[in-house]
């Protein structure tokens, strides 16, 4: 049980709204049956038209990611956080989530909080000017802190509690209480055979 | 204060308040598929777990299943691996399997509902995000990643924050040649592709009412699109009847308990939304995306959208969607040449698809030059099209007609865009490389404006065909 309640790293600015997870991660390296290797998928077609931030030298050793809106919308592929955070990426800031991809990366323990549209274009502004510069995200404070810069930070309490505590693995939680499980299964009628169906 | 279905569903499968403030919810139906599984079971028995419930749980093979050689092994290794290893995954934890050369083999959202598996008032996951399809029956269904495959496996529970509740309904009569694909097109570019974002869409209004079972799962389907997890339409006799015998429905006997049980859990008339859209039906039209998401769309007669139009904040984006299309600002929707034609996927594969599609077909060629086929969603759809002899309509005009899977919806299979050919698609994500060539571009539309490009050569007006045939009747 790891809680993770702070992430500091160099940052990577990654701009563009709607990135969905097909860009992160291309369907055919879907056909797999592991996550291994999945770090060289990370935006294999957007990467290969040129230019791009994930091959920006600057940038490779970069723990935080800064994204747009509507970051990792369209498929519920886990391969997409996977390959993310087997790149090096632990913590990603961005003006808003997909819940599926939102959902995936705090099952990895990677989290991703959400800051301002002027914030976002400040820090990535910050980081183009200067990658060195170093970016925390803090769960404690839910702020992104970069140099002079602060920003106010967002979260869903119980993603953020869940990852504070050490709780971001959620199945041994589920499992703790199963006896609760078979009864809210035996009330269900569908469950039990519609023999108490009112 | 009443409550709505989403409120009734979610209470019923409560089992608990876990510490970190999230809902422990109770999962009633767990659809498995091939991609984004095997990581799941290894994490299962890496911690010596066993599958919870198998009873609760049903597996099918879809994404990376061959439509035409589907001789095994594949002659990919590696989607025969992934196959290889879900059979022995459902083999080892007792989970039933609708394997290749089943008559129940489909896409996951297709034969679920076929089967009888979905049901009205069930939770629903699936490591898909299209699952939001099987809200169609009045169940709360949505798509879930590895990690939380592995949680449902173990467990039959997942760890889940509360969703709002938006009503959008669809008034009046849809004019002919307007389907449901292209109400939800419509709906989602109102809306936008993060609109929906936590909310459960509920669908409703006489236009949804008079749906078929079909149709409203088109409209559910494409719920995640506008970024809403989970979209549903309150259960009714339509739902019941479409239920009504199938293989996993409840028993005759017990089907008036089980319907009393169903329309007890659908929105109480004074339940309280946290939003509320209306959109007109009657005014909708044959609706075609031009862009690199589901929300950049247009009516099939109206010109795409220009950058000096819009907030500099949208600006980019369209202009982003331009340039990949290599499409002009302003250009008309009608007349855009297409390379390929491709009717099928969780969207839009079903039976009262591929009639219509036909409708528009029969007599007509393909034209030169474009490459066109049909992938049923499942085998069951297969077989009793063929049993109308639609095959045989589709074949006729230069149609391929295929075996069951996913295939060029996200071309996980050998069906792929080349280069930067434009499909003309009756499927649901028209993201940069979705079909399978990086630079191949997708235009989404019903499943009869498919058919309608492919004998055209180019985007047109399907309403004209339904017209013709309509004086024709």
């Amino acid at each position: 049980m790891t809680c993770i309640e702070r992430v500091t790293g160099r940052a990577l600015p990654l701009r563009g709204n709607d990135i969905d997870t097909d860009r992160i991660v291309p369907a055919r390296f879907l056909v797999a049956v592991s996550f291994e290797g999945l770090e060289r998928a990370v935006f294999a077609d957007d990467r290969a038209g040129g230019a791009h931030p994930f091959d920006n030298p600057a940038y490779q050793d970069a723990r935080v990611l800064l994204v747009n809106r509507n970051f990792g919308c369209g498929s519920s592929r886990e391969h997409a956080p996977q390959a993310l955070q087997r790149w090096g990426i632990q913590a990603v800031v961005g003006e808003g989530f997909s819940e599926i991809f939102f959902g995936n990366s705090v099952q990895l323990g990677m989290p991703c909080v959400r800051v301002s549209g002027e914030d976002i274009d400040k820090l990535m502004r910050a980081v183009e000017k200067d990658p060195t510069l170093l970016v925390t995200v803090d769960l404690t404070t839910m702020r992104v802190n970069a140099g002079c810069l602060g920003a106010r930070a967002d979260m869903p309490a119980a993603a953020r509690d869940a990852l504070t505590t050490g709780l971001w693995d959620a199945t041994g939680l589920l499992l703790h209480d199963f006896d609760r499980v078979r009864e809210t299964a035996a009330r269900l009628p569908y469950v039990s055979g519609w023999k108490q169906a009112s | 204060m009443g409550k709505t279905l989403l409120q009734k569903v979610w209470d019923a499968h409560a089992v608990r308040r876990l510490p970190t403030g999230q809902t422990q919810l109770f999962i009633g139906l767990h659809l498995v598929h091939e991609v984004t599984s095997p990581q799941a079971f290894d994490m299962l028995k890496a911690r010596g777990w066993r599958v919870a419930f198998p009873h609760r749980t049903f597996a099918t093979v879809d994404h990376i299943v061959p439509t035409t050689n589907r001789k095994r092994p594949f002659l990919d290794t590696m989607a025969e691996q992934m196959l290889t290893s879900l059979e022995g995954n459902c083999l080892e934890h007792g989970i039933p399997l609708y394997d290749l050369g089943s008559e129940d083999q489909g896409i996951v959202h297709v034969i679920g509902p076929e089967l009888g598996l979905t049901q009205p008032g069930m939770t629903i996951a699936c490591g898909d995000s299209h699952t939001s399809t099987h809200g169609a029956f009045g169940s709360v269904a949505f798509g879930i990643g590895t990690s939380q495959v592995r949680d449902v496996l173990a467990s039959q529970c997942l760890a889940m924050e509360p969703l709002g509740v938006r009503r959008i309904t669809v008034t009046g009569t849809l004019p002919a040649g307007v389907y449901a694909k292209d109400v939800i097109l419509a709906i989602i570019q109102r809306l936008g592709v993060k609109g929906g974002a936590g909310y459960a869409y509920e669908y409703a209004g006489e236009a949804v009412e008079r749906m078929s079972m079909d149709e409203r799962m088109t409209i559910c389907n494409m719920s995640i699109e506008g970024a809403a997890r989970v979209g549903y339409v309150n259960p009714d006799r339509t739902t019941f009847e479409y239920l009504r015998g199938r293989a996993f429905a409840p028993p005759a006997e017990r089907f008036d308990e089980a319907v009393r049980w169903w329309s007890s859990m659908a929105s109480d008339v004074d339940a309280a939304y946290d939003d509320e859209v209306t959109i007109d039906g009657a005014s909708l039209a044959p609706t075609v995306t031009w862009g690199i998401n589901p929300g950049q769309s247009v009516s099939v007669t109206d010109r795409l959208p220009s950058p000096a139009d819009v907030s500099e904040a949208d600006r980019r984006g369209i202009e982003e969607a331009l340039g990949f299309m290599g499409f002009e600002a302003g250009q008309p929707m009608l007349g855009t040449p297409i390379n390929v034609a491709f009717i099928g996927s969780c969207t839009n594969s079903r039976l009262s698809d591929l009639r219509e599609a036909a409708r528009i077909v029969r007599g007509g060629r393909v034209a030169s030059g474009v490459r066109a086929l049909v992938v049923p969603g499942s085998e069951r759809v297969r077989q009793a099209a063929e049993r109308e002899g639609l095959h045989e309509i589709f074949q006729a005009a230069g149609f391929e007609w295929r075996g069951a899977g996913c295939s060029m919806c996200l071309a996980m299979n050998p069906d792929r865009l080349q280069g930067r050919e434009i499909c003309a698609s009756s499927s649901n994500r028209n993201f940069k490389g979705r079909q399978g060539s990086p630079t191949g571009r997708t235009l989404l539309m019903s499943p009869a404006m498919v058919a309608a490009a492919a004998l055209a050569g180019e985007v047109v007006d399907v309403r004209r065909a339904v017209a013709a045939l309509e004086v024709s009747a």
